[in-house]
């Protein structure tokens, strides 16, 4: 099939530095002010109060989080915010040594899905996990949000500045 | 099998390169001459053009298949871009298949292209808008989490090594050797090359992951009475399917594609497959990352779930075992221009089913084989089922 295969013209390093490629640049201009909507508003300001909610639907009794408006099962309106903990159990997580744009970091980010208590199971949200050797990580671990003070709060899933092991003796 | 039958005729494509020196528009003219040449039509002969392209973010160009129309020979033609991440691929045929199947139109080329070099610093920057906006994004996620993420809940689940996974990527950038059009083909690379490249976000490493790639490949689909009048060996589409998981992504199990499973029953019920180990002879699975070949051919349930590591570290997914799997090199060895990615897997299975796959031709004639992709917030699977 090799006669079925253009012979496309590609760059190689060299010839970026010897100055052979031409370019032409442009900066987007584009910003957003996005409404949060009916289930994320609350979920925000219960964030700046050091809670987290869920949403519960009547038709599945699923206790969602992040909470929503409807439910993506029943395609119902959820029926009330509940109340959950900030507490949780480790889903997955990974070790982070690069930034987005491929730029090494000594210390990795530790991103995690953690499955919050009080939602239903599996009911997990992306987060960040600190105060632990990346070396002792492990799926299944209990762990707890750090919330930032009270007056540094400003309605942002940041509020929690992080997730922590949970001590022993915790509450579940 | 639903509607009028379909066979695929002529496919053509470019290099994959890292940096390839035409625009997205130039990329596209020369998958889609390439490809209408390989079954001697011209841009007369074609009834419609479906385009297959990513993000535009990628470009920098709105509305990107507006753009690329002309490339693909859209001109003056009924002309449709379906759009679902990095399923694109292979969902691009689906569409071309049910323009011709539902008798509107006779002959349809497929064009797919990605250009990911034009995005700076690096075309990771252009999917960090798939995080959702309230709870993800301002925690300045990295693409590769998600993924990172996703394999960690794999082998977590099944008990699964690194090593166990690694000899996924040294089969495709080995088979890929033998692809004229690879970016990464390696006929040296070792399971301890893989296991000892740079670790980016653990359990990713570099060997891994599929590179950044510029690329485009072209079908050309047709009505039966066509394809008889044009071909001596068409290869007919048997099934088609595609499902869509939930966009809440951290809500689902990690470590099953069931998006995937469910597209893949729609194809193998269209196609009149009950045993589809037995029935699929070649798999062109789609593998961004080496984890995600086995995942998904789990959700193909081409092996039970768990059993995949083991069934290709016993070989049994090489060229000349029981269930070639990526022979063409896949997207860890032949690259990854997202929306031709996929459309390349397709391209693949119609060259094995001819027999014209060169080097890399499977033993034994296959007569039936199966592309499938993924993309979106790791939710969207595409599936065809291709039989010569
Ligand atoms: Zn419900």
């Amino acid at each position: 099939m090799k006669e079925h295969v253009y012979d496309t013209v590609y760059l190689r390093g060299k010839d970026f530095e010897e100055g052979n490629v031409l370019f032409e640049t442009w900066d987007p201009n584009a910003r957003y002010a996005w409404d949060t909507g009916v289930g994320m508003s609350r979920f925000l300001q219960e964030l700046k109060a050091g809670r987290l909610v869920g949403a519960q639907c009547s038709g599945c009794c699923r206790v969602m989080v992040p909470p929503r408006m409807f439910c993506e099962h029943c395609f119902l309106p959820t029926d009330a915010f509940v109340p959950l903990q900030d507490t949780g159990t480790i889903v997955t997580f990974s070790l982070c040594y690069v930034t987005w744009d491929m730029i090494r970091i000594k210390e990795p980010q530790i991103p995690i899905v953690v499955a919050i208590d009080g939602a239903s199971p599996g009911m997990g949200i992306m987060h960040l996990l600190g105060e632990i050797e990346p070396d002792a990580v492990k799926i299944g671990m209990r762990v707890q949000a750090v919330w930032k003070p009270a007056e540094e709060r400003t309605a942002s899933i940041t509020d929690i500045a992080y997730f922590k092991p949970l001590e022993q003796g915790g509450s579940q | 099998m639903s509607g009028n039958r379909v066979a695929v005729v002529g496919a053509g494509m470019t290099k994959f390169v890292r940096r390839a020196q035409e625009t997205a528009k130039e990329l596209a003219w020369e998958a889609a001459s390439k490809a209408l040449e390989s079954c001697e039509m011209t841009l007369d002969d074609i009834d419609a053009v479906v385009i297959g392209t990513a993000p535009e973010a990628f470009d920098g160009v709105h509305m990107n298949s507006e753009y690329l129309s002309d490339g693909c020979g859209g001109w003056g033609k009924p002309v449709i871009r379906g759009y679902v991440g990095g399923g694109t691929g292979v969902f691009s045929p689906i569409q071309g298949w049910y323009h011709v199947a539902s008798g509107l139109f006779d002959t349809v080329l497929v064009v797919a292209e990605e250009k990911m070099s034009s995005c700076q610093p690096h075309p990771q920057g252009a999917f960090l808008t798939i995080f959702d906006n309230f709870i993800e994004r301002p925690l300045e996620p990295n693409l590769l989490w998600i993924f990172a993420l996703e394999m960690n809940a794999y082998m977590n689940r099944y008990g699964l090594s690194k090593r166990d996974i690694a000899t996924v990527s040294v089969k495709n950038k080995r088979n890929a050797a033998d692809h004229p059009a690879a970016l990464l083909g390696d006929p040296n690379i070792t399971v301890e090359d893989v296991l000892n490249s740079e670790v980016l976000a653990w359990p990713v490493q570099r060997l891994d992951v599929s590179p950044v790639t510029d690329g485009a490949v072209a079908l050309v689909m047709c009505a039966e009475h066509v394809a008889r009048r044009v071909t001596d060996k068409p290869i007919w589409v048997e099934g088609v399917g595609w499902s869509l998981d939930s966009a809440y992504w951290t809500n689902r199990d990690l470590s099953y594609p069931t998006y995937v499973e469910e597209a893949a029953r729609m194809a193998y019920d269209m196609a009149g497959i009950t045993e589809p180990r037995k029935q699929i002879h070649i798999a062109e699975p789609y593998d961004p990352f080496d984890y995600k070949e086995l995942h998904h051919l789990e959700g193909l349930l081409l092996f039970d779930k768990g059993e995949a590591p083991r069934a290709a570290a016993d070989g049994v997914t090489q060229r000349d075992g029981d269930l070639p799997v990526c022979p063409s090199g896949g997207l860890l060895g032949v690259g990854n221009p997202i929306a031709a990615a996929g459309t390349m897997k397709v391209a693949e299975i119609f060259w094995q089913l001819r027999g014209e796959a060169g080097a890399r031709q499977v033993p034994g004639k296959p007569k039936r084989g199966l592309a499938q992709a993924w993309g979106d917030l790791m939710q969207v699977g595409t599936v065809i089922i291709l039989g010569a």
